[in-house]
């Protein structure tokens, strides 16, 4: 675990800094009870995006979207930023992995 | 209950496809289901550990812990793949063709196993993370779906096996002198996709954001999504919208793994292995 984690210090070293990424800040997203609010994201095409989502359920869930080449775990109460690429206009259906039942949502590129 | 199933059993057929290769690959290895063994048990304890500090992990690198530490593994078992190919390369065919004469070779095999058993268990803690984290939530929520729910996680699990094991018993009817050959593509596939999806980690976390923009959109032909475009995914690293970045280190470890092969194999004809005597 500690080699692991100095492993992945250096390989963060030895590239360059996060690029900024455009002007506007984080698009807020949230999940209580399994369900995203908002389900529909609106984003500008053809400019990456940060989706800040918040976890307010008591157990860990993976945002996941085939669509979107995302796969990232938020724990419980915690909040992670989810980096998208340039998106050409469309719909990119995303899911709660672990609730896809009833934790889905759609980002809207255009 | 399928919904678990589904969850699991995709998890379960991630990693269990490269064990699957990875026994294949060294049929002709002695002693080599301890050394798996102890990969795939590594790599459950340390899912254990990785799902219960999930919180702290994505925290680190400003959020971007979770994408650089995946990014990082992967990158470990890039190399040891590449490393057991070019070690193969040298060693491997000789060992095959004369079993009896591998008395010497043994502690250098040893060491190729240790770099196989490396990426097994971090298939194993990748992938087995995300299965424990899931059948966490639902243990923790308790009420009478759960063991319904947890049922379909062992059936998946099962599943996922039962599939591994076909992908092993297919490429061990392969004849032996051509599962060399084969193994050494498949892992050589399996490295490059790695590596590919590596640099994908890396551009989520915020890094590497060069070529970024896809090269091709094939998921209206094979989505990703689907059982046929994960398989591929797994094994040769298929991607239904690459982006240009994954494209050259996908290219780019292919090709270096070829030339690390060829320059290995090319010092060590097979005439002075027969020989033997010049040593």
């Amino acid at each position: 675990m500690n080699a692991l984690k100095s492993l992945s210090f250096v390989l963060a070293a030895s590239l360059w800094a996060p690029a900024a990424v455009g002007s506007d800040a984080p698009q807020g997203l949230s999940l209580k009870d399994h369900v995203f609010t908002p389900s529909i994201i609106h984003v500008r095409a053809n400019e990456p995006t940060i989706i800040s989502l918040t976890n307010k359920d008591d157990t860990a869930e993976e945002f996941d979207s085939t669509a979107l080449k995302v796969e990232k775990v938020v724990a419980s109460g915690s909040t992670g930023n989810i980096r998208l690429r340039p998106l050409a206009p469309g719909r990119y259906p995303f899911v709660g992995e672990y609730h896809s039942g009833t934790a889905q949502g759609v980002v809207i590129a255009e | 209950m399928l919904a678990s199933l589904l969850i699991v059993f995709r998890e379960v057929i991630e990693a269990g496809l490269i064990v699957g290769i990875v026994l294949a690959a060294t049929t002709s290895v002695s002693r080599r289901g301890l050394w798996i063994s102890l990969g795939i048990a590594a790599g459950v304890v340390g899912a254990c550990v990785v799902a219960g500090f999930a919180g702290e992990l994505a925290a680190l690198f400003e959020g971007s812990g979770q994408e650089l530490f995946n990014a990082a593994i992967l990158l470990v078992a890039v190399i040891m793949l590449t490393w057991h190919n070019v070690w193969m390369a040298g060693h491997g065919k000789r060992m095959a063709l004369e079993m009896r004469h591998v008395g010497s070779e043994v502690a250098a095999g040893r060491r190729s196993l240790i770099a196989l058993a490396i990426v097994v268990g971090v298939a194993v803690l990748r992938e087995g993370s995300e299965v424990v984290l899931f059948l966490y939530g639902i243990a923790a929520q308790g009420g009478a779906s759960s063991g319904m729910m947890l049922m379909g996680g062992a059936l998946g699990l099962a599943a996922g096996a039962g599939v591994s094991a076909l992908l092993y018993y297919g490429l061990l009817s392969i004849p032996a002198h051509r599962l060399f050959a084969v193994t050494a593509w498949l892992i050589t596939l399996l490295a490059a996709g790695m590596a590919a999806q590596a640099v994908l980690f890396l551009q989520q976390a915020g890094y590497f954001e060069v070529l970024t923009s896809t090269v091709w959109d094939t998921s209206w032909l094979l989505p990703e999504s689907g059982i046929v475009g994960r398989l591929l995914h797994t094994l040769v690293g298929y991607s239904d919208a690459p982006n240009g970045a994954q494209l050259v280190v996908y290219v780019g470890t292919l090709v270096t793994i070829y030339l690390l092969m060829k320059i290995v194999n090319g010092r060590k004809p097979l005439t002075t292995a027969v020989s033997g005597s010049a040593a």
